[in-house]
């Protein structure tokens, strides 16, 4: 098995890097908690709001979340929109993998589930749901994943963390948290569905990476 | 670093059940409106069929194209090689058309190893059948059929029971069998008449028995094997064709004496009237349809899995 899940709870370590230098884990300074478990639940209601906001209702709307971790959040979303709004949302998940643009240079990795709700989302509003928000490459893997499903009425994004770096004309529509970083710093997502506790850190590399 | 699939006996438990798992994932593909993904684009497979086929070599073209690879069909038939073309001038030739997977049924058992070993071809090679060898796909499209009906399409077969019956002599199908199903933890169980039993089967990671009745109320699923009469079975090998269904064939009696849950696969295609009944063959019991559906999305895992990863390796050297 490649690597996929070392360092699982990397919101970036499942996608490392893409062509940079990579950060050297014995020059990592310890983790600093940028958003502990009451800061990353209440940015998740509020995004809630704003998709309710912004969608005038929670009529037609499919939020997908992507592997790994978008998925809990998405459902976490999905469950703050439907206790505003007294009925249930569509909350399923976007599997990305083989619509990356890295796959060749990269050891295969793992698929994830891919759980469209039932309705589909033909004519649907899809909010894509990630934890991260770095290149955009993941995105932009989604929006070709979402094509092959069905036709959306429209597509929006919502991240936990928009960390800039962007390598490609994409923007979050809803962000938790807009975290200014450099490039050899390292930010992880945890949940508490799947690492016990809801946290965002940041791992300062050391400054002779940069060399 | 493994690039190619040669030997089901190659495969770890680990690698061997993600393939099953990338499977089941991309099974679900054949239930969404755009049954195709972009992830082999500009990738060339080639179908080298030295020997006839009709499921394999249509699963293989389905799967590759599914995963958008361009692919060629080259078949013994029709080709150059019924002009005497041996098989390095053939393969050099596959090398200069810039071939990324070389999918080969041979009847000579070892062919797809000599193209793997000899240099001749970049690119990976699949084992799609080779003589009475191996044929490592079919062992996995059934070993996911068994773990989606017998441990809810997850994880290994650790316990299962599974009898392997009749012409185990000229299976390849029976010989991979029997090497993934007991790395994946099952109990193999081979039943055939003497005379198609292979010389060494003692070696093999199994029991055998003469008699098939005694083995079926504690199988989870039996796997009949088609008597091939193209490699002679038949000619010498039991007194005649009767003979060898009342002893060795499934029919409604003998799926009588199984348990309530177990299955009936065949790797096809089926000798109606010998080895299986038809009243069997088109039983509930029977997912021999549901291992053609399968089939595909085993050799698509098959394909991503060998082609993605082609300019790196994994932190153990396997693209699994």
């Amino acid at each position: 098995m490649p690597p996929a899940s070392a360092g699982a709870s990397a919101g970036e370590a499942r996608d490392p890097i893409r062509g940079r230098p990579p950060p050297r884990p014995a020059a990592l300074v310890p983790a600093s908690v940028v958003l502990d478990h009451r800061d990353v639940g209440r940015a998740l209601v509020r995004i809630a709001h704003e998709i309710l906001e912004r969608n005038r209702g929670s009529d037609d709307l499919v939020l997908l979340g992507i592997p790994t971790r978008g998925v809990p959040l998405a459902r976490r979303i999905a469950a703050h929109i439907a206790r505003v709004e007294s009925h249930p949302v569509a909350a399923g998940s976007l599997d990305v993998t083989m619509y990356r643009d890295d796959l060749r240079l990269r050891p295969a990795r793992t698929l994830m589930h891919t759980e469209v709700p039932p309705g589909g989302v033909d004519d649907k509003t899809v909010v894509l749901v990630d934890d991260v928000l770095f290149s955009g490459r993941t995105i932009r893997a989604a929006l070709d994943a979402l094509a092959d499903l069905g036709r959306p009425r429209a597509v929006r994004l919502a991240v936990l963390v928009d960390r800039g770096h962007r390598e490609l004309p994409i923007r979050a529509d809803f962000v938790g948290k807009n975290l200014p970083t450099s490039l050899v710093e390292q930010v992880r997502v945890t949940l508490t569905e799947l690492d016990g506790d809801d946290a965002v850190l940041i791992e300062a590399a050391g400054r002779e990476v940069l060399t | 670093m493994r690039r190619h699939l040669l030997s089901a006996g190659d495969l770890s438990r680990d690698e061997a059940v993600r393939v099953l798992d990338t499977a089941g994932e991309l099974l679900a593909l054949a239930d969404r409106p755009i049954k195709k993904l972009p992830t082999l684009r500009g990738r060339t497979v080639v179908n080298l069929f030295f020997e006839d086929s009709t499921r394999t070599r249509i699963s293989f073209e389905a799967a590759a194209k599914r995963l958008s690879a361009d692919v060629i069909n080259f078949s013994a038939k029709g080709s150059s090689v019924s002009k005497g073309e041996s098989l390095k001038d053939t393969a050099l030739t596959l090398q200069a058309m810039g071939a990324d997977a070389v999918v080969v049924r041979h009847q000579s058992s070892g062919a797809p190893h000599r193209l793997a070993a000899a240099g001749w071809i970049d690119g990976s090679i699949v084992n799609a059948g080779d003589g009475t060898h191996e044929h490592p796909t079919q062992a996995l499209l059934d070993a996911f059929t068994l773990r989606r009906h017998l441990a809810d399409g997850t994880g290994d077969l650790e316990g299962r029971r599974i009898t392997i019956v009749g012409d185990v002599l000229h299976s390849r199908v029976a010989r991979s069998n029997a090497l993934l199903l007991s790395t994946l933890g099952a109990e193999v169980t081979l039943v055939a008449p003497p005379t198609l039993l292979p010389v060494g089967v003692d070696s093999w990671p199994v029991t055998t028995s003469y008699d098939l009745d005694p083995t079926l109320a504690k199988a989870d699923a039996v796997m009949m094997l088609r008597v091939q009469r193209e490699r002679g079975a038949g000619g010498g090998f039991f007194p005649s064709a009767r003979e060898y269904s009342r002893r060795y064939g499934v029919d409604a009696r003998r799926m009588g004496l199984l348990p309530d849950h177990a299955l009936v696969l065949h790797p096809g295609p089926m000798n109606r009237g010998v080895e299986i009944s038809a009243d069997v063959a088109d039983s509930t019991r029977s997912v021999i349809v549901e291992q053609v559906t399968n089939g595909v999305a085993v050799r698509m895992a098959v394909l991503f899995l060998l082609l993605s990863a082609e300019t790196t390796t994994g932190t153990d050297g396997s693209p699994w």
